[in-house]
């Protein structure tokens, strides 16, 4: 493992632990201190408050924790759905192979956008604001698969057409146990990298949302939402501090990726 | 080759401004150019900017003017108007301009299937209407029932030639149509066949065209504005007046507060898919002018509006001197007074929280239009202050169809927080929110029959309004109205914004008003630079 | 060949108008369906109300929308938008010859600055040449589309580089294993140990067999591109598909966004079908 690799799983360590201690740290993200809107850094809000004078700080921790907890689960999910779809495809081959490869190019032009705003308004009036937001990490989740199932679908083929795998068949290995036994554990690598390479997705994704104004319900914070903050440019050079939550994202999103193997498998 | 790229892209960024030429930009495509279907605000600009009317309401004294029409008369309690119209004007093609036009404008407006709102607003009662020339320079025009503030709503009619080849691109208004570029850009021409002149006899407009841009995000527009690629910025919104207020105090205009109002109501639909406790709460006046006296309004105004708004007492905006009942006070934020109410009303705290007499935990949603910052962060306020009561407020944001599903068709929803927007001064405006049986009627529309007393006695006053002779008469009835809007809290009127907008210096002639368009409602008079006017 | 060309195309139409259909489907059945914001208008009066809601009845039976929109697809009718008021033909012609452009330059930008970047890393082979391509791209890859696109907008140019800072993390990474692993191979090493040039070995030896790979790079970078020009165009107002899209999707515009989803799973499908082509190509030389 690399220095930079150390260093990475360090920060991420750190801002994980952060977050999950966000209880502690800073007890709360949505109180108003009403008289204190826009105020800057001191000793009390370590990134000042934003403007209905909720802790910055507080609220940053709250945000990461939602992002770094549910990301990775929605990443799961997907990789998961990948695996099965991808994976049954690469190594049957033939008519199902080539249904699943439509059905990936089809999933993929449909309008996704929509279907979030779909379920969103479909929501019970009364969803919690957390409920809300693992709804709509499961659905990205459910909706993220097509890209890494055409990777899965890719590397499989390729291991299916292997001589160890060849030689298995020939000596009569059934095919669920070539599949179980032979396939799969060849296949943890991509699947590994692909859980990895969707996580930052996944964030990114949600950020996206926020911006479009589709993020987290009030007064759940994420990076999202905050970065929506962003836009107003003129208060982000006055309130440099305002940037925390891009800066901790990118470094976030970016020691993940160093964290990633550097053998990135190919484009299928 | 590079320098032509580089004109190129300049020309494209607006950064070479054509000479006298004003800049704004348009939020959104406009979706018609047809003057009589006119529904949103762009189209409505375009409208304003290119369309001769009979009648104008001059938007900084509020009184009405004559335009094509010198004089006019309205007769038969409201029944019947008659005018008399310029002799010598013509459409922007040159197609002479008489009554034919006038009788032509008010059939097509007229037409059932057309469906027009402006239309709809003249029709006060089933039938016919009669539009006739009296001579080629007087018209008379008879409805079948009296409607309430006649000459005024012909403000919103632009005359529509009965002749001309050009159809609706031959207009009468200071600028006519010039390139459009869909989805990017609509340039307007000054109309050289613009009837009205200055006192030296100078033909009008002063401004050679106006360049209107096609952009929904304010930011951009802020920054282009600041660039001075913009001349005028229509309603800011507050963070970004006082941002440019800070960085250009003297271009930035605070006209006081609109005719619009932010407000709150509950869904009182007695079909609504709701658990009948809630509809119960929610039907309950006393919980709803509870919840009225728990909102902050001042904290709204002073940290949502930026002291840029004014705490509304009702439906009618402080700037409608008028019609305001002078009467009502916004209600004042007091927790105490809100739990008292509610104390009366059978609920009850048990800890931090509130409950019904039956012990239903107090919790409710509130929805309202996604990608408005201005509504999430009331929202949020609002949340926060019901919260102190012990009222868990779930807050959700919708995209606009998903909103109006819920409020006008499946009544999905409990409460609403939403803006409304007064076009004009009238209270015949707003007849269809208050009349039971409409469909606007929001809290609870399409009643056959009033469901309450209040309802019925509203009813009875807006019609009453309507059918009065003079503005005092119908002002005795209007007035009660409001007071039993407050009485009852049907709908919780929370803010009235503040008009805010950015000129540039180089615009002349600004008088900025209360009523739409703040700024450019004198454009035939507006020029740029300093002194230059128009030899055209 | 052209039998399986026919049939590839043949698919690749059958699918996209799969896609159309279910996309329609997915908007119909969706919350908001059928809504007009004039509803909200009150100046109409109940008839004008309910001759609104009578406007879209006859998209109400999905089917029959979907058959009399083949219909009129055969005659090159592509519908009408009711949010916008014009025939949707005149919309796609007049958005998607910026979208293109936008597209083509944010590839083009990504491609070429990818490329340039993996070139740097691995055939100049300098200490700490890998550093700063390496902080770039992470950092691009680090930040959501949407923002990169408001910081485009603060220094007051287009998306379109917005588009290509989004693409070139991918192709830089993509590339760079690939011209590593191509350095790697014994021919290669033959070719610079027998004295060859660098440009040499790296135009006749590295990149000529490398090219079907790259090709399908820049196939991949095309969707990643167009996935990217939504919230970019939507930032900054930018009025092309993306924008087109997003409007669409707001307003329930049906006949919109059945043309837009067949326009994107029809892109989709024929980058796709050229990146498999492309490594099918090079799987015998592996």
């Amino acid at each position: 493992m690399s220095r930079a690799q150390k260093l990475a799983i360090a920060v991420l360590a750190a801002v994980t632990i952060a977050s999950l201690a966000a209880g502690w740290i800073a007890p709360s993200y949505s109180a108003q201190f009403r008289e204190s809107i826009s105020a800057p850094p001191s000793a009390k809000f370590p990134l000042g408050t934003d403007e209905l004078g909720r802790d910055r700080f507080a609220r940053l921790l709250y945000g990461t924790r939602v992002s770094l907890l549910l990301a990775p689960a929605a990443a799961l999910l997907s990789t998961l759905i990948a695996a099965l779809l991808g994976g049954t495809a690469g190594y049957l081959g033939g008519r199902w192979d080539r249904l699943v490869a439509s059905g990936i190019d089809l999933f993929l032009s449909l309008p996704w956008l929509f279907l979030l705003m779909a379920v969103r308004a479909l929501m019970p009036l009364n969803t919690s604001p957390v409920a809300s937001v693992i709804l709509t990490f499961l659905l990205l989740g459910c909706l993220g698969w097509a890209s890494p199932a055409r990777i899965v679908r890719a590397g499989t083929r390729t291991l299916a057409s292997s001589d160890y795998l060849l030689q298995a068949r020939a000596e009569g290995v059934a095919p669920a146990r070539l599949f179980w036994n032979h396939l799969l554990p060849n296949l943890k690598p991509i699947l590994a990298a692909q859980f990895w390479i969707s996580v930052p997705v996944f964030i990114l994704s949600e950020a996206n949302l926020s911006l479009l104004g589709l993020g987290v319900a009030e007064p759940l914070p994420s990076w999202g939402a905050m970065l929506r903050d962003l836009e107003n440019y003129s208060a982000v050079l006055q309130n440099p501090w305002m940037l925390a939550p891009a800066v901790l994202l990118v470094a976030v999103v970016s020691c993940l990726k160093l964290l990633l193997r550097s053998e990135d498998p190919l484009p299928c | 080759m590079l320098r032509f790229a580089l004109g190129s892209l300049l020309a494209f960024a607006g950064l070479a401004q054509a000479a006298n030429e004003l800049r704004f930009t348009l939020r959104s495509e406009p979706k018609t150019f047809n003057p009589l279907m006119v529904e949103d605000e762009s189209s409505e600009t375009i409208r304003y900017l290119t369309g001769g009317v009979l009648i104008r309401l001059n938007r900084y004294t509020q009184e009405l003017e004559g335009e094509l029409a010198s004089k006019w008369k309205v007769l038969e309690n409201g029944r019947r108007i008659d005018f008399e119209l310029r002799p010598n004007v013509h459409f922007s093609d040159g197609t002479p301009f008489s009554c034919d036009d006038v009788v032509f404008t008010m059939e097509r407006l007229m037409d059932p299937s057309l469906h027009s709102p402006v239309g709809d607003s003249f029709r006060s009662a089933p039938g016919a209407v009669e539009a006739k020339c009296v001579s080629p320079i007087s018209a008379s025009v008879r409805f079948p029932a009296p409607v309430a503030a006649l000459a005024l709503q012909f403000d919103q009619v632009a005359i529509l030639s009965a002749h001309s080849l050009h159809k609706e691109a031959a207009v009468l208004g200071p600028f006519m149509f010039g390139d459009y570029k869909p989805g990017a850009l609509l340039v307007l021409e000054r109309n050289p066949n613009y009837w009205k002149k200055d006192s030296n006899g100078r033909r009008l407009p002063y401004l050679d065209s106006i360049r209107l841009e096609i952009q929904s995000n304010r930011e951009l527009e802020l920054l282009r504005f600041r660039r001075g690629e913009l001349d005028v910025v229509n309603k800011l919104d507050p963070d970004m007046f006082d941002r440019l207020s800070s960085e250009m105090p003297h271009n930035v205009v605070d006209a006081g507060p609109s005719l619009d109002s932010e407000l709150v109501f509950f869904n009182q639909v007695a079909s609504a898919p709701l658990p009948a406790y809630k509809l119960h709460w929610f039907q309950s006046a006393a919980f709803r002018r509870a919840i009225s006296d728990a909102i902050h309004r001042d904290d709204l105004v002073r940290i949502v509006y930026k002291g840029h708004a004014r705490a509304a007492a009702g439906p009618v905006s402080s700037a409608n001197k008028f019609w305001l009942n002078a009467a009502l006070k916004p209600a004042l934020y007091s927790e105490q007074v809100a739990l008292d109410e509610l104390q009366r009303d059978g609920f009850h705290r048990s800890g931090d929280t509130l409950m019904d007499r039956d012990g239903h935990r107090v919790e409710f949603s509130m929805i309202t239009n996604a990608g408005n910052r201005v509504h999430e962060r009331m929202l949020t306020l609002i949340q926060q202050d019901l919260g102190k009561l012990g009222i868990q407020l779930n807050v959700l944001t919708l995209d606009f169809p998903s909103l109006i599903e819920r409020i006008t068709r499946t009544y999905n929803y409990e409460s609403v927080l939403m803006a409304l927007t007064n076009v004009g001064l009238d209270p015949n405006d707003q007849m269809n929110v208050w009349l039971s049986s409409a469909q606007t009627h929001q809290w609870n529309p399409n009643q056959k029959t009033p469901e309450t007393p209040w309802e019925a006695e509203i009813d009875r006053l807006m019609q009453a309004q309507a059918a009065s002779q003079t503005a005092a008469q119908r002002k005795v009835s209007f007035d009660k109205v409001q007071q039993i809007v407050a009485d009852q809290a049907p709908m919780i009127f929370l803010v009235n914004p503040n008009a805010l907008s950015a000129v540039s210096p180089n615009l002349k002639n600004v008088t900025p008003g209360l009523l739409r368009p703040q700024i450019y409602w004198n454009v035939d008079r507006l020029y740029l630079g300093s002194g230059y006017v128009s030899q055209k | 060949m052209a039998t399986i060309l026919i049939r590839q195309l043949r698919k690749i139409l059958l699918t996209a108008l799969m896609g159309g259909l279910l996309g329609a489907t997915l908007v119909r059945l969706g919350p908001g369906f059928g809504t007009d914001e004039r509803e909200l208008d009150n100046r109409l009066n109940s008839d004008s109300q309910q001759a609104i809601r009578a406007e879209r009845a006859s998209e109400n039976n999905i089917a029959m929308f979907y058959v009399r929109y083949l219909a009129g697809l055969a005659q090159g009718d592509l519908g009408y938008s009711h949010s916008l008021n014009r025939p949707v033909t005149a919309l796609l012609k007049e958005r998607l010859p910026l979208t293109l452009l936008s597209l083509s330059y944010g590839v083009a930008g990504g491609v070429a600055i990818g490329l340039g970047l993996a070139l740097v890393t691995v055939a100049w082979r300098a200490p700490g040449s890998n550093v700063v391509p390496a902080l770039l791209s992470g950092l691009c890859l680090a930040v959501p589309a949407a923002v990169i696109a408001l910081l485009f907008l603060w220094m007051g140019t287009g998306g379109r580089w917005a588009i290509a800072l989004v693409v070139f993390p991918h192709v830089y990474r993509y590339a760079k294993n690939l011209l590593t692993a191509a350095y790697q191979s014994p021919h290669v090493l033959a070719a610079q140990a027998k004295g060859l040039s660098s440009l040499r070995v790296l135009l006749a030896h590295v990149a000529l067999p490398a090219a079907p790979q790259l090709a399908a790079i820049a196939g991949i970078s095309v969707t990643l591109a167009f996935g990217a020009s939504i919230p970019i165009e939507v930032v900054s107002d930018s009025p092309g598909i993306g924008q087109l899209a997003w409007r669409a999707a707001l307003e329930r515009d049906l006949p919109l966004l059945v043309n837009i989803t067949i326009l994107i799973a029809l892109m989709t499908l024929v980058v796709n079908s050229l990146a498999d082509l492309a490594l099918a190509n090079r799987r015998p030389a592996e």
